[in-house]
């Protein structure tokens, strides 16, 4: 058996199917994934998300390390507890994982990265942190849960630690802050949902997961995750993007701090002609013309532009179509088609994200 | 534990068949088969006047996961396909064996539904999967 987070009985007791997601027995869904979709962009659902990991650096050097590790510039935070979404990238400007790094101070910064890439991101992190003398320590005593929906932040709020409940309530979007007892809530989510990120001990993670669900949260799985963040538009590491992406073509460019000029960061030289000269390959969104289903690897053909490929792919459960991230030439072309099976299906490009609070932002 | 009504036939991929005994037979996919699929966004059915061969594919379900080929049980025609399931492909789970059917097929004269595994034979069938 895999690794468990601290809310493992909790998945069993909802009645979870439980799968292994990067080494982790975590819950696909606990019954009906198109219900649990249904939940979150309708009322409030809750995530276990505790085999994510979490770093807390600190140094007096910190603040230059990181807006030297990230192509993302965190001098932008300058608020305790302001947030930045960022890509982690190797000398070649591939994508080694995307992140949210939260400014405490200029010398203590918290990392959250993806649970897939624990490994190989503490290792880069750690061997790129030793000439700035930085610390990082692992949080693993921490537990994490993702509330989200129209109804998520008033129903988890008032289950929150008494003293921080004001400072949490006056969290503006993709803000955190720290409370008491090691407690951290941020207003940020992966589902295109208003919500918080609340990371805690491990110890009171169970308590805090039954008190949702007698709130009336709905537990939901990794199924109802994937569909909801592909209609908000967001990437998932190591499946629309990877080492051999660059920002670029993985519709990341927005993430890339260029400026000011004099800030060097591992990949900027590599990135430079994509920069300048525009990239050879985009990301768009898709949605299929007929009746179906997307997913990723299927062929894309844009008629007078060339093929490019799907990066993953769903039927929408808001929307009711299917839709889709693809990496595409650069380029303005015709018709496109996806090839599903042994057929040429027509579709429409459209830019991301295709749902966000709720609504449609695609017109059908 | 998963419904195997008494009165149908079943293949080892998870289809049934009901003899409508005027020569022709309706299949579908076991209760067995939509549960482990979840729930279905997409059905793609044969067209009208297809000729099916026993145990090749006839149709796709689809849930939000994956894609799963159905096989015919039946050598024969189509004759009538579920256009219910066009905008209500979740019907196949809710009710696998009535409103959920799949396709119904005349069939040609070289059939032996006698081979196909009968109730017993695919409960049976199930338990020793689920070891």
């Amino acid at each position: 058996m895999g690794k468990t987070t601290p809310l493992y009985p909790q998945h069993l007791a909802a009645g979870g199917k439980i799968v292994d997601f990067a080494g982790w027995e975590m819950p696909l869904h606990y019954g009906s994934q198109l219900e649990e979709h249904h939940q979150v962009r309708r009322d409030a659902g809750v995530f276990d998300v505790s085999h994510m990991t979490v770093l807390d650096l600190s140094g007096e050097r910190c603040q230059q390390f990181l807006r030297y590790l990230l192509a993302n510039d965190v001098a932008r935070l300058k608020t305790t507890g302001k947030a930045l979404y960022s890509c982690l990238l190797n000398s070649q400007g591939g994508v080694i994982d995307d992140l949210i790094v939260y400014y405490r101070d200029s010398e203590h910064y918290r990392l959250v990265v993806n649970a897939a890439t624990r490994d190989k991101d503490l290792a880069w992190i750690t061997q790129q942190a030793l000439p700035f003398e930085v610390t990082i320590r692992e949080r693993d005593d921490l537990a994490m849960l993702a509330v989200q929906g129209p109804q998520a932040r008033s129903k988890a709020l008032v289950l929150c630690p008494a003293a921080m409940q004001e400072a949490v309530a006056e969290l503006a979007n993709f803000y955190g802050t720290w409370g008491p007892d090691d407690w951290f809530v941020a207003r940020t989510g992966y589902t295109g949902e208003d919500g918080f990120e609340i990371m805690l001990p491990a110890a009171e993670a169970p308590a805090l997961w039954e008190a949702l669900l007698a709130a009336g949260v709905a537990p939901v799985g990794l199924g109802a995750r994937d569909t909801l963040r592909l209609e908000a538009g967001m990437c998932l590491y190591g499946q629309d993007m990877d080492e051999t992406t660059s920002p670029y073509a993985a519709g990341l460019a927005w993430t890339v701090a260029w400026t000011p000029e004099d800030r060097p960061f591992i990949g900027r030289e590599a990135l430079a002609t994509d920069y300048l000269e525009g990239p050879q390959q985009v990301l768009s969104g898709l949605v299929l013309l007929e009746k179906g289903v997307l997913r990723g690897h299927q062929t894309v053909t844009i008629e007078g532009l060339g093929t490019g490929i799907t990066t993953s792919g769903t039927f929408s459960p808001t929307l009711g179509v299917a839709i889709a991230l693809a990496r595409l030439p650069a380029g303005v072309g015709e018709q496109v088609t996806v090839r599903i099976r042994n057929r040429d299906v027509p579709a429409r490009l459209v830019k991301p994200p295709f749902v966000r609070n709720g609504k449609a932002l695609i017109s059908l | 534990m998963s419904n195997v009504p008494t009165q149908l036939k079943y293949l080892q991929s998870h289809e049934w068949l009901r003899d409508e005994g005027d020569g022709s037979v309706t299949i579908g996919i076991t209760d067995h088969a939509q549960a482990l699929l979840g729930d279905l966004v997409f059905v793609e059915l044969p067209e009208l006047g297809n000729k099916l061969q026993a145990g090749h594919e006839c149709a796709v379900v689809e849930s939000v996961k994956s894609a799963s080929d159905v096989y015919s049980p039946v050598s024969g025609e189509v004759i009538a396909i579920n256009e219910l399931l066009v905008d209500a492909p979740e019907t196949v789970n809710t009710d696998p064996y009535g409103a959920g059917w799949l396709c119904r097929v005349r069939l040609s004269a070289d059939n032996d539904l006698a081979g196909l595994l009968d109730a017993t034979s695919y409960t049976a069938l199930l338990a020793e999967e689920s070891h």
